[in-house]
């Protein structure tokens, strides 16, 4: 009989009678049936000596098994896993260099707010702290980038641990939790226990009061010139829907932060863009304008406000968020709303008055004005290829359909701009760490979540250079995916920082790369090259067809920038624009 | 924030916590990373078994103090977090100071004035013991510093709030239904959220 059959006879047995008689368990067996309690069905990892005990009992159970090339790339992941289907992903790695390799992953997600677990193997219990081969002290180093983490050294607490760390890493604002278990406790054989229930949260209640959402609302009702923000919130909290039916209920024009792409439809009459650092003119302006802002589930990150001290100063603020400590953190707020976005959403909705701003709308379709004539997607075809270029066309022709995997720098914010997202969880990207090297390995994790999906990597010449061992993944595990490299030849957001703000010294930025074409080709993948605008389509048609996962090396303009751009700490207002129109403008939409 | 030396003031917070191993590294690292110089910080059992008590000091002004009390609460194995600086407390900390023996009339003189009591006295040194409040602490120190302080030891200040209700009384209740030998996890049995 197989061990979950048993495991299922011994659970009915349990519940027939009085008294349950303890099933005899591995640590490693019991590691896994936690897991498979849990829902999992796949997890990322990469083998060695101190969780070997796990991976020996891992064939007996229903989890697939995605063997990475780097442990980072497990967590990234995980990560992507996470971000696409919003279920807790998982990654594995042993003791010492396994777990520090899990670092740079495991930050990413807890700036993210992603839903993770990570088991690490450890060395055995009677030599923990003793230096022995490949120990590091793990719950140490990711203290201070988990929701929380474990240290277990008894294989009767796994069930239990594994429980409460899945629950610790969904509720609330959710985030990565490590669990690092000692060689021998996953091989001791004990009485398998029932895991209990997890400890619940100490904070204070987490739902917005009568009194603050009557106040919200009232300020909502009064304002002429009001925003509404959407960030990750709204996506993490499933508030999609709501949120269309309160900005149309209220008419309250839309932004979206990096993260909240997609939480509101790009494409909606009342969308304005993405705000901030190389957000749209029209929103920062916007902003600076407004005499109320809205916004849902987000952190006023610095990237989004530029100068705090000139930020939005005649805007009064509703700040509806789930994680208190981020109420009035950078900014101070006139209405805190505590809880998930989508709740007070819905309490706030019956609350607020059904009106239009048409006035304000005609000021802010006036702003959009100039910004059409700067743009770069204007060019006529068969010029210089432009990033811009690339991610316009990949937007029309998989019609906004696609789940895009970014990387970070130049060609994040070109995607941001330029990819109008209509729905959820379509984009993802890493904002609050910005890491580069994200996006390969967290696609392979958004294409074990929706196999049948199109999924595109946009990601620059250097951080796909960083986990670029990644593509052996795809190619051992069948993952099909669609990589569009950005390759200008610079590490280019630094280089455009260089040209703005460090006069024009390049130092280090520019970077001399391998054969990407040549590089898929080596890993059993198609690779394609793309000089001109008119490869494009053709190029994106092919890549689509290959049933493997297909690089496409896109040779843009070297020493394009992303516009607008506010200088760090700078006024929202005060962006540097693109310098004029590039040439005649010619519509291709 | 945190770290603005500006309107900065003690602030006294007693923090209620999970008693397993690494706990006190999470509340600890929680100022550490926000470079906030923790002034004092002392830590013991509580009234209630598997439940230790914190007693923290740190220079912050009200808005951030506020920040902290929040931040606090996302460690998991927090229970209960309240910042006693304005309440009615009885906040007192334990002070050894060993000073060198000459001029030990005056030395006992002063004794009296800080109600310090000797609890060692040998040919080349008085020891001193005091309890108090911090700042009164402070002002027996700086008094015996002429005599030439050759060792100091201070407990780091703890506090109990005034009144017979006890500080951890309504948000300790459901813990603390520990079995033999608890799990470092192993708590409460309220119902999953999720």
């Amino acid at each position: 009989m197989s061990l979950l059959a048993e495991l299922e006879v011994t659970a009915k047995e349990t519940r027939r009678r009085p008294t349950a008689v303890p099933v005899r368990r591995t640590g490693a067996q019991l590691l896994w049936e936690a897991l498979v309690r849990e829902g999992v069905t796949v997890v990322f990892g990469y083998p060695g000596g101190a969780i070997m005990p796990a991976y020996d009992a891992m064939p007996a159970y229903p989890i697939e098994h995605v063997l990475v090339r780097h442990e980072q790339g497990a967590a990234h992941m995980a990560d992507g896993y996470a971000r696409a289907s919003g279920k807790v992903g998982v990654a594995i790695a042993t003791s010492g260099p396994g777990a520090t390799n899990l670092v740079t992953g495991i930050a990413t997600a807890m700036l993210d707010s992603s839903p993770m677990v990570c088991i690490t193997g450890q060395v055995s219990s009677t030599v923990l702290g003793t230096d022995a081969f490949q120990e590091v002290d793990t719950t140490g180093i990711t203290l201070p980038i988990t929701k929380h983490n474990y240290l277990v050294t008894r294989a009767a607490d796994i069930p239990a641990v594994l429980r409460e760390a899945f629950h610790v890493a969904r509720s609330g604002r959710p985030g990565p939790v490590l669990v690092d278990i000692t060689k021998d406790a996953q091989q001791a054989t004990v009485d398998a226990p029932e895991p209990r229930e997890p400890r619940q949260s100490r904070a204070p209640a987490a739902r917005a009061g009568e009194a603050e959402l009557d106040r919200a609302a009232a300020l909502i009702d009064a304002a002429e010139r009001p925003l509404i923000f959407a960030g990750h919130g709204i996506i993490k909290s499933e508030g999609t829907a709501l949120l269309i039916e309160f900005a149309e209920r209220t008419g309250i024009p839309v932004s979206q932060t990096l993260l909240g792409l997609g939480g509101f439809p790009a494409t909606h009459p009342l969308s304005l863009g993405m705000m901030g650092m190389h957000g749209e003119a029209w929103v920062n302006n916007a902003i600076q304008g407004a005499d109320l802002l809205v916004a849902l589930g987000m952190r006023f990150d610095d990237r989004v406000t530029g100068k705090l001290d000139t930020y939005a100063r005649g805007a009064k603020k509703i700040h509806a968020e789930i994680d208190a400590s981020e109420i009035g953190k950078n900014v101070p707020v006139d209405v805190g709303l505590l809880g998930d976005v989508r709740e007070t959403l819905q309490a706030l909705m019956p609350r607020v008055k059904r009106r239009g701003r048409p006035a304000w709308l005609k000021h802010l379709a006036g702003l959009r004005g100039d910004t059409s004539v700067r743009d770069i997607v204007t060019l006529p075809h068969g010029e210089k290829l432009h990033a811009a270029h690339v991610i316009h066309d990949l937007w029309r022709l998989t019609r906004g359909e696609a789940r895009v995997v970014t990387d970070v720098g130049q060609h994040q914010m070109w995607e941001a701009q330029y990819y109008k997202h209509d729905h959820p969880r379509k984009l993802i990207t890493s904002g609050g760490l910005g890491t580069m090297g994200f996006a390969l390995p967290a696609a392979i994790g958004a294409a074990k979540a929706f196999p049948d999906e199109q999924i595109w990597v946009v990601v620059g010449d250097g951080g796909f250079q960083m986990t670029a061992c990644e593509l052996a993944t795809c190619a051992q595990e069948g993952v099909k995916i669609n990589v569009a490299v950005i390759n200008n030849g610079y590490l280019g957001m630094v280089r455009q920082w260089q040209e703005l703000f460090y006069g024009g010294r390049y130092v280090a930025t520019p970077l001399k790369s391998p054969d990407f074409v040549k590089l898929a080709e080596a890993h059993g993948l198609t690779g394609l090259r793309v000089e001109r605008r008119d490869q494009v389509e053709a190029a994106f048609a092919r890549a689509v067809a290959d049933p493997g996962t297909v690089v496409i090396d896109f040779r843009v303009e070297q020493e394009d920038s992303v516009y607008p751009i506010v200088a760090p700490n700078a006024d929202l207002r005060d962006m540097i624009r693109r310098p004029s129109p590039l040439v005649e403008t010619s519509d291709d939409q | 924030m945190i770290n603005d030396a500006s309107g900065a003031t003690p602030r006294t917070f007693i923090v209620h916590v999970e008693d397993h191993p690494g706990v006190l590294n999470r509340v600890v690292s929680l100022f550490r990373r926000r470079a906030c110089n923790i002034d004092s910080l002392a830590v013991g059992k509580s009234e209630q078994p598997g439940v230790s008590r914190i007693t923290l000091v740190v220079r912050a002004d009200p808005g951030a103090a506020a920040r902290l009390v929040l931040h606090l609460y996302k460690i998991v194995d927090v229970l209960q977090v309240a910042d006693v600086t304005a309440a009615k407390a009885v906040i007192r900390e334990l002070v050894f100071v060993k000073v060198s023996a000459a001029m030990r009339g005056d030395l006992l003189q002063l004794c009296n004035v800080f109600r310090a009591r000797v609890v060692d006295l040998c040919p080349a040194s008085v020891t001193v013991e005091a309890t108090g409040a911090q700042d009164k602490m402070d002002g027996l120190i700086e008094a015996l510093r002429p005599f030439g302080i050759l060792e100091l030891v201070r407990t780091g200040a703890v506090a109990m709030t005034r009144g017979s209700q006890p500080a951890s009384a309504s948000a300790l209740s459901v813990s603390a239904s520990a079995e033999i030998d608890p799990p470092a996890y192993d708590h409460s049995s309220i119902q999953d959220e999720v």
